[in-house]
């Protein structure tokens, strides 16, 4: 998978609360393969009214915001669905982080599997920051995970992400790779467990 | 001595296979449910040349996309019927055993599991679905997983997973009657809200919880992720095993005696330590709806819709004023004063057979005021319904009866609410747009679907009881 160490680019603010994965890629797109199409329906109950004209109110289709690379989100963002063609979607529209007070569990972990970082920012630092991004919305934003900081001008913010995500955006691991270097291990995992729990194993197959 | 551990800690230890320095573990996984949309998984395996490490363990189930009106093939919707085909494809490729769209025990996975003995205390469970927090109420550590954590599954049967903090909701005292585990998960999450749980594995504990039916717990352990927490369970007890003795894929005899005797050791012990409690009396639960698109927004029936004239917050008014204006519902309206559309009885959260019962009971010898669409959980639930004559008393309603398949709660297999429409539905998320672009959705237990289906208008199930039981 692809690494996140540092990026410099465009935040696009989106102050919304509990956008769920639904929203962030509705579920009639999901028989799509992973591809540049989902990029292009990324949000696009928000982005589009019913006959696929874009909202001009929508943030990301706002001429300053097109190319934004960073979104600032409300707290529990992608909370909901396990779909995780909907951390695609954000990554093949050029979303490489996204900053949030809080997010889903279960999408914070696919983004990590995809070089995508969730960056959990306090709620006035994430209110402040898509402020002063309003006001001048050209100026970029500088993310770095090795410093856990994103720095706009000379106002630096400090973030968290646990120890895990970190270490596998920065190392770019790939973990079936990863896995396969405990294979002894498993194997004795497996052996003793079948003494250990002889229920477990289905009674037919 | 070794310190008390919860049931959390109990199920983690015992599938560690080794932990890292910063705290990742790698657990085994004992069952590993699949469906059509796990397609993107195993492209990934595709991609890398590999095989399916434990086919034993994996089984796949055809549920998000199976058509519910008639299961005639060819499918006529092109995209769809390739839907259903990839898993066809897929499962056989890597001699998994499938629950298809032509077999008897086909069905919803969170529905299937448990009722084939599949799902089992003490296991590790994942599937790429959130609600796969269903089968904790076996006492299971279960959890939804995404497309890459599904390949690693595949590959490897093991997962890399950071071991959460751990959240105890105890309900004590008694519900009263036609209060649901429906009511109790939504009244939970209105709570502690939608990411109350977030970070944290939940184990549902008190008299409330012990009383509940296995059906019931299946519905609050389902909601568990509509609070955030990615797995949520119930210690097993007499229930738990009532439930699985017997049960196709459970132990049998002897072999099913000795389990009981290790599941009854899965237990939180007496003073062990959770990271976070939170306590509900059962006794205040009234029956609750939803007004608004996140499962947060759980009201009793007899409240109204929040004003946001009135809320001095201006982003919650913001976001009262955006959801009061995509649902359609003035603000301050009384609920009961809310007029639905259509109903929808279905889902992974409340479509198993006591739920078809307490819809039943209520909605017996009335006639519907609005269309509807009922979907058991599973074509099992379907056939043991139509033994009791629910479906009968659904038809006889002017509901429609048909077959089982997530169908309109995530509405990808063309089981959809028009746009505009209001729904009474037992389902588990009333996103924007969940049950097709433009859908408004009530969540509410079967009883209280029922009652909006017999009075056109969100309604106190309770006032329409009478001497009728009602349980579920």
């Amino acid at each position: 998978m692809d690494k996140f160490v540092r990026l410099v680019a465009k935040a696009c603010p989106l102050l919304l609360a509990n956008v769920d994965t639904d929203q962030i890629l509705p579920a009639r797109f999901l028989k799509l393969p992973r591809s540049a199409e989902l990029g292009r329906v990324l949000f696009q109950d928000l982005r589009r009214d019913g006959d696929g004209n874009e909202r001009a109110d929508f943030p990301l289709n706002q001429p300053q915001w097109r190319d934004a690379k960073v979104l600032i989100a409300g707290r529990n963002f992608g909370g909901g669905s396990s779909r995780e063609a909907a951390v695609y979607a954000l990554y093949e529209a050029g979303i490489r982080c996204v900053i949030a007070p809080s997010f889903g569990d279960i999408f914070a972990q696919n983004s990590v599997k995809n070089g995508l970082l969730t960056a959990v920012l306090a709620e006035a630092d994430v209110a402040e920051l898509a402020a002063a991004i309003a006001a001048d919305p050209d100026m970029p934003v500088t993310v770095d995970l090795e410093q856990q900081t994103i720095a706009r001008g000379n106002r630096s913010f400090a973030f968290s992400i646990d120890p895990v995500s970190r270490n596998q955006l920065l190392n770019g691991w790939d973990d079936v790779d990863l896995t396969d270097s405990y294979a002894t291990r498993i194997a004795a995992f497996k052996a003793a467990d079948r003494g250990r729990r002889p229920w477990a194993r289905p009674a037919r197959s | 001595m070794s310190a008390p551990q919860t049931a959390i800690d109990k199920l983690w230890s015992s599938h560690e296979i080794a932990h890292r320095e910063d705290g990742a573990a790698l657990l085994f996984v004992d069952r590993h449910y699949v469906h059509e949309g796990s397609f993107l998984a195993f492209d990934q395996v595709r991609k890398r040349r590999r095989t399916v490490a434990e086919p034993a363990l994996t089984f796949g189930i055809a549920d998000h996309y199976v058509p519910t009106r008639g299961r005639e093939r060819p499918i006529a919707d092109r995209s769809i019927a390739a839907m259903v085909d990839k898993l066809e494809t897929n499962t056989a490729e890597h001699a998994i055993s499938l629950f298809g769209l032509g077999d008897a025990r086909q069905g919803i996975v969170h529905v299937v599991g448990p009722e084939q003995g599949l799902t089992l205390p003490g296991l590790l469970i994942v599937c790429g679905d959130s609600h796969t927090s269903t089968h904790g109420a076996f006492g299971a550590y279960a959890f939804g997983i995404g497309a890459s954590e599904v390949a690693h599954v595949l590959m490897t049967q093991t997962l890399w997973q950071k071991k959460p903090r751990r959240m105890r909701a105890t309900v004590n005292g008694k519900a009263a009657p036609g209060i649901a585990a429906k009511d109790i998960a939504l009244s939970l999450i209105a709570r502690i809200g939608a990411d109350g749980a977030r970070g944290h594995a939940v184990e549902f504990a008190g008299s409330a919880i012990t009383a509940l039916s296995m059906e019931g717990r299946m519905t609050l352990c389902n909601m568990t992720i509509e609070a955030g927490g990615r797995c949520g369970l119930v210690a097993p007890d007499a229930v738990t095993f009532a439930y699985l003795k017997g049960r196709p894929f459970a132990p049998q005899g002897a072999a099913f005696d000795r389990a009981v005797e290790a599941w009854s050791e899965l237990g939180s012990d007496p003073d062990a330590v959770f990271d976070r409690e939170v306590a509900l009396d059962a006794a205040a639960i009234a029956p609750a709806v939803t007004w608004g698109t996140t499962p947060e927004d759980a009201l009793p029936i007899d409240a109204s819709v929040p004003d946001p004239a009135r809320e001095a917050d201006p982003a919650r008014a913001k976001y009262l004023r955006d959801a009061l204006d995509y649902m359609g519902i003035a603000p301050g309206k009384k609920l009961t004063s809310i007029a639905i559309d259509r109903i929808f009885i279905g889902s992974c959260t409340n479509a198993r057979i006591e739920d078809l019962r307490a819809a039943a009971a209520v909605i017996a010898g009335h006639k519907s005021k609005v269309p509807g669409l009922v979907s058991p959980g599973s074509s099992m639930v379907k056939r043991q319904a139509e033994e009791e004559g629910l479906d009968r008393i659904f038809r006889d309603a002017g509901l429609e009866w048909a077959e089982s398949g997530c169908s309109m709660c995530v509405g990808i297999n063309g089981d959809i609410v028009p746009p505009g429409e209001r729904c009474a539905s037992t389902t588990n998320r009333n996103f924007r747009g969940r049950q097709g672009p433009g859908a408004r959705t009530h969540l509410m237990s079967p009883a209280m679907v029922a009652a909006a289906a017999v009075t056109g208008h969100l309604t106190d199930v309770r006032q329409l009881l009478g001497d009728r039981k009602v349980e579920g």
